[in-house]
């Protein structure tokens, strides 16, 4: 058996018959007609199909800030915008993938979407005031563009003191209340996932049958709710400074500096947490589905979300090494951040464990995984260098930061978000995307990403600092394989909006559990009805448990026949 | 069986609602000495506060308003007679509002030893 | 016999309460039980969220209390411990009403509840009449942060004989007085956003006591009283600690 292959079939996809399959005569979809029905929903469903398509559309406007960030680096040149333009390119663009793409992104659709049916809920708890989220998201969003429309920002998505309160006279007013609002609908959005797995679980859905999705859910919910916070008083701060001077940030009023960045940090440091979490719950689901095996090491798994959220609380400062921290409190707070990298391989390895002798097949979800295992690796190894004081000195504010977090939000979070709506694309609208260019999609998001990125860690090795819209001839080559690979990541992105829209209508006609997979959602139809189950499930096996699937199968195979 | 179902939630083994706690009335007798209790604790803040006790001074005032918000949130509020995930809720607001502080001031005490 | 112990158990304990469906009662929770306690569970995350918001402030109280302590000591003598105290009184008879008519509307006494409910109105409404006068005092001295911020009574207190607590001060060096605005919009900052929670939390007991009037809570849907008496606790929680942060920094020996 040792010496055997790693068994590997073509897939696991079992689709109806087309010739007599149809969709679902009623679900979530057409239970109700007209767009009121759509923008006064309460249900999680239809507010999850909602974010996705408003943080679709954010991302592709931060994809092309993005976009001409790379043109501008083309040439060594300072040719195609002046400075300050630039200066808004990159901040717009990190304002809107941060706040309005990457924090919402997998919670806000997905989690939204699944986490009342993966615990066997009717939907979340406070349908209301996930809807208020999805508006606050948009009011946020919209001030967003309006910024962008009177003129732009040019702080950094960081509105790093004293340059946002005294030296800046752009639209910074905009964009904080932008983030403040775009802030409380992520408190929202936490608050009700915390309630609802903590209250709303079906009978026999214990804390340890629950789908990692879950947990990684909740642990970032734990995040949202407590982080977020301190943020908003820090942008209220930052808004009184600007407006009527009230010196807390000031040094010449006495005020430091540093403290804006203490609050803004408290957040944003746990805010990649946020961010990276659910995509790990992704991860565990695809990994575990597409390899017919129970996630390895499921309790450490669990805990290990747990525990980023946990330790996430206690790391901040390491943005701020070279700010004029207390030499003390740097090593400290440097001691503190090797810490996360512990939870973070105890995920890495319980997932490279559970491909270890399962039944693997490489479905596109299934790429996207394994992309996002090997490039999270990398961002995170790289993490530990900047984690650490010397190397951090070195690095920080050059590219090698810039292809760090790029690879963990972009090479990591992105993978795992595009892994999570194939996966769940036949599940959210009850039809299958095209296999075969779906695949290359994934392929070429690869290739394109790595292209972009790793030019970067060697321009950063080399001294490029970031956030400057021109540099010396030597770093040229580099730059142009990170715009070239920009592009074809471009292309990368591209198909997917495409394909999926395509296959809303010509996709093959899903069937309830495509994957043969074992959480709840797979159990009922897709795409569901309103309130998800005819009756509230009682659930009695535990999670990831294949056999149990088959056993049912095979009974349901019995009493049919 | 349907009178089963019905009743699963007062199975201390269901899951649906394993935080559930027996709901208790906190009566009006109870709150009397709660605002009492209150009402002396601000006169103590107060007359403390005229007293010069040198470092204990703070010290005194965060004890006293720290015991009046605890009163507050265990009758007033009833977490006394609450789950323990309330409980816990309270808690971890509070420690994340100490890691708060405390890391922070880590690095504004260490900055200048001794001048704080 | 598991269902005699039900039956026993349910006409024993929950003789009124089971088997009505309240119209409150939403539809995708299992139980009204679930519901009221996910409600709960709910308010106090976001209690949690208010913990975080003016924990940043109070951070920053500490900070510069500590670096500017003569300057803050100075600005907090300019404060009215009277008013202050009167306030604390206010506010936690306000509380103690808000308890009693979470009480009253359990007990389902629609009259008492009422009452209850306007006792703590005109209590919350009383603390921001004080509020009131207290930063008015403030405007007249020009202790507003902004432009308008006057140190003089800090760096020449001698120079207000009309104010007695201020003439007996010592005063301070020019730069460290420059450090009381500090201590000012931290006293703004932090009253100001307690303020705007009273008035929140008195614009909804406004509302409530219209629902409550229609008797809405005293048939056993108390949920939106008991969640509104945990924010308006945690409101006076608050208060109890900017009273003696703000208030009585240096007040000994009797200023």
């Amino acid at each position: 058996m040792s010496t055997a292959p790693i068994a590997i079939s073509n897939t696991i996809l079992t689709l109806p018959d087309q010739s007599t399959a149809t969709l679902p005569k009623r679900n979530y979809i057409n239970a109700e007609h007209g767009i009121l029905s759509w923008l006064l929903t309460g249900d999680h469903k239809r507010i999850a199909m909602l974010y996705l398509f408003s943080i679709t559309f954010f991302f592709f406007i931060g994809g092309a800030f993005a976009g001409l960030i790379r043109l501008e680096l083309l040439t060594p040149m300072p040719d195609l915008v002046a400075s300050d333009t630039y200066n808004k390119f990159f901040t717009m663009h990190g304002i809107i993938m941060i706040f309005l793409f990457l924090v919402p992104s997998v919670p806000a659709t997905l989690g939204n979407f699944l986490i009342p049916i993966m615990i066997g809920a009717k939907d979340l708890a406070f349908p209301k005031i996930n809807l208020l989220s999805w508006y606050l998201y948009l009011i946020g969003g919209t001030l967003t563009l309006a910024a962008l429309v009177l003129g732009g920002v040019d702080t950094g998505w960081t509105f790093t003191t004293p340059l946002s309160t005294h030296y800046l006279n752009t639209h910074v007013l905009t964009a904080a209340t932008a983030i403040f609002i775009a802030g409380f609908s992520s408190i929202f959005t936490g608050l009700n996932f915390i309630v609802t797995i903590h209250r709303m679980r079906a009978p026999g859905m214990t804390w340890f049958r629950m789908p990692l999705f879950c947990w990684s859910n909740y642990a970032a919910s734990i995040l949202m709710v407590l982080g977020t916070p301190v943020l908003a008083i820090a942008i209220v701060l930052v808004a009184l400074e600007r407006t009527i001077g009230i010196g807390v940030f000031d040094p010449a009023k006495g005020g430091d500096p540093l403290l804006f960045q203490h609050l803004f940090w408290f957040y944003s440091h746990p805010a990649v947490y946020i961010m990276i979490l659910p995509g790990m719950g992704v991860i565990s689901e695809v990994i575990s589905t597409f390899s017919r095996k129970r996630v390895f090491g499921y309790t450490a798994v669990a805990f290990s979300s747990v525990a980023i959220a946990l330790f996430g609380f206690f790391v901040w400062a390491h943005h701020m090494f070279i700010m004029g921290v207390s030499n003390y409190s740097a090593l400290v707070f440097s001691l503190l951040t090797m810490l996360v990298a512990v939870p973070s391989a105890i995920k890495i390895f319980n997932w490279a464990f559970t491909l270890q002798k399962g039944s693997i097949t490489f479905e596109t979800p299934m790429l996207y995984a394994f992309g996002f295992m090997g490039l999270f690796t990398i961002g995170g190894l790289t993490g530990v260098f900047l984690g650490s004081l010397g190397m951090d000195i070195h690095l920080t504010e050059t590219y090698f930061i810039v292809a760090h977090f790029h690879f963990v939000m972009v090479g990591g979070m992105l993978m795992a978000f595009l892994a999570g709506v194939h996966f769940w694309w036949p599940k959210l609208t009850g039809r299958m995307y095209p296999e075969g260019i779906s695949k290359l999609a994934a392929v070429v998001t690869f290739i394109g990403f790595n292209l972009t990125f790793l030019p970067q860690f060697i321009l950063g090795y080399l001294g490029m600092p970031r956030r400057y819209h021109a540099y010396p001839v030597d770093y040229q080559v580099l730059n142009v394989l990170s715009t070239a690979g920009a592009t074809v990541l471009g292309v990368g992105y591209m198909l997917p909006i495409l394909y999926l829209g395509w296959s809303l209508k010509y996709g093959a006609i899903a069937g309830d559990n495509p994957w043969q997979a074992t959480g709840l959602e797979w159990q009922i139809q897709s795409p569901p009805l309103t309130e998800n189950f005819t009756e509230i499930p009682i659930v009695d096996y535990e999670a990831y448990d294949y056999e149990w699937l088959e056993k049912k199968q095979k009974e349901q195979v019995t009493t049919v026949g | 069986m349907a009178h089963d179902t019905e009743h699963h939630y007062h199975d201390p083994m269901n899951v649906t609602n394993p935080e559930h706690a027996e709901h208790h009335l906190v009566t009006p007798g109870q709150y009397s000495i709660v605002f009492g209790t209150l009402l002396v604790g601000t006169a103590i803040t107060v007359g403390a506060a005229y007293v010069d006790m040198g470092v204990l001074n703070p010290i005194i005032a965060l004890a006293i308003a720290c015991t009046k918000a605890v009163i507050v949130i265990l009758f007033f509020m009833h977490v006394k007679y609450q789950s323990r995930l309330i409980k816990m809720t309270v808690g971890a607001g509070f420690l994340t509002f100490i890691i708060l502080i405390g890391m922070t001031l880590s690095d504004y005490m260490s900055r200048a030893w001794g001048l704080w | 016999m598991d269902n005699a112990i039900a039956t026993t158990h349910d006409a024993g304990v929950h003789e009124e309460h089971e088997h009505i469906a309240l119209p409150q009662h939403r539809h995708h929770f299992e139980t009204e039980e679930q519901q009221r306690e996910a409600g709960s569970f709910g308010m106090w995350l976001f209690l949690l969220t208010e913990i975080m918001f003016f924990g940043g402030m109070f951070f920053a109280y500490l900070l510069y209390r500590n670096w500017y302590y003569p300057a803050f000591a100075a600005a907090s003598n300019q404060l009215n411990v009277p008013m202050g105290a009167a306030n604390t009184a206010i506010l936690i008879t306000s509380g103690f009403a808000m308890a009693l008519g979470v009480y009253y509307a359990e007990v389902r006494d629609r009259k008492k509840l009422v009452i209850a409910l306007i006792v703590t109105t005109i209590f919350g409404c009383a603390f921001l009449g004080v509020k009131y006068f207290e930063y008015k005092e403030k405007y007249e001295l020009h202790h507003i942060p902004g432009s308008g911020f006057s140190v003089s009574m800090f760096v020449n207190p001698q120079a207000f004989p009309q104010y007695p607590d201020t003439f007996a001060e010592k005063p301070l060096a020019p730069d460290m007085a420059q450090h009381t605005q500090l201590f000012f919009f931290l006293y703004f900052a932090m009253t100001g956003m307690h303020a705007l929670h009273m008035i929140i939390g008195i614009g909804l007991l406004v509302w409530l006591i219209w629902r409550a009037n229609r008797g809405e809570f005293s048939e056993g849907y108390v949920a939106p009283i008991e969640n509104f008496g945990l924010y308006w606790h945690f409101v006076d929680i608050v208060w109890l600690f900017l009273f003696p942060l703000l208030y009585l920094i240096n007040r000994h020996p009797l200023k």
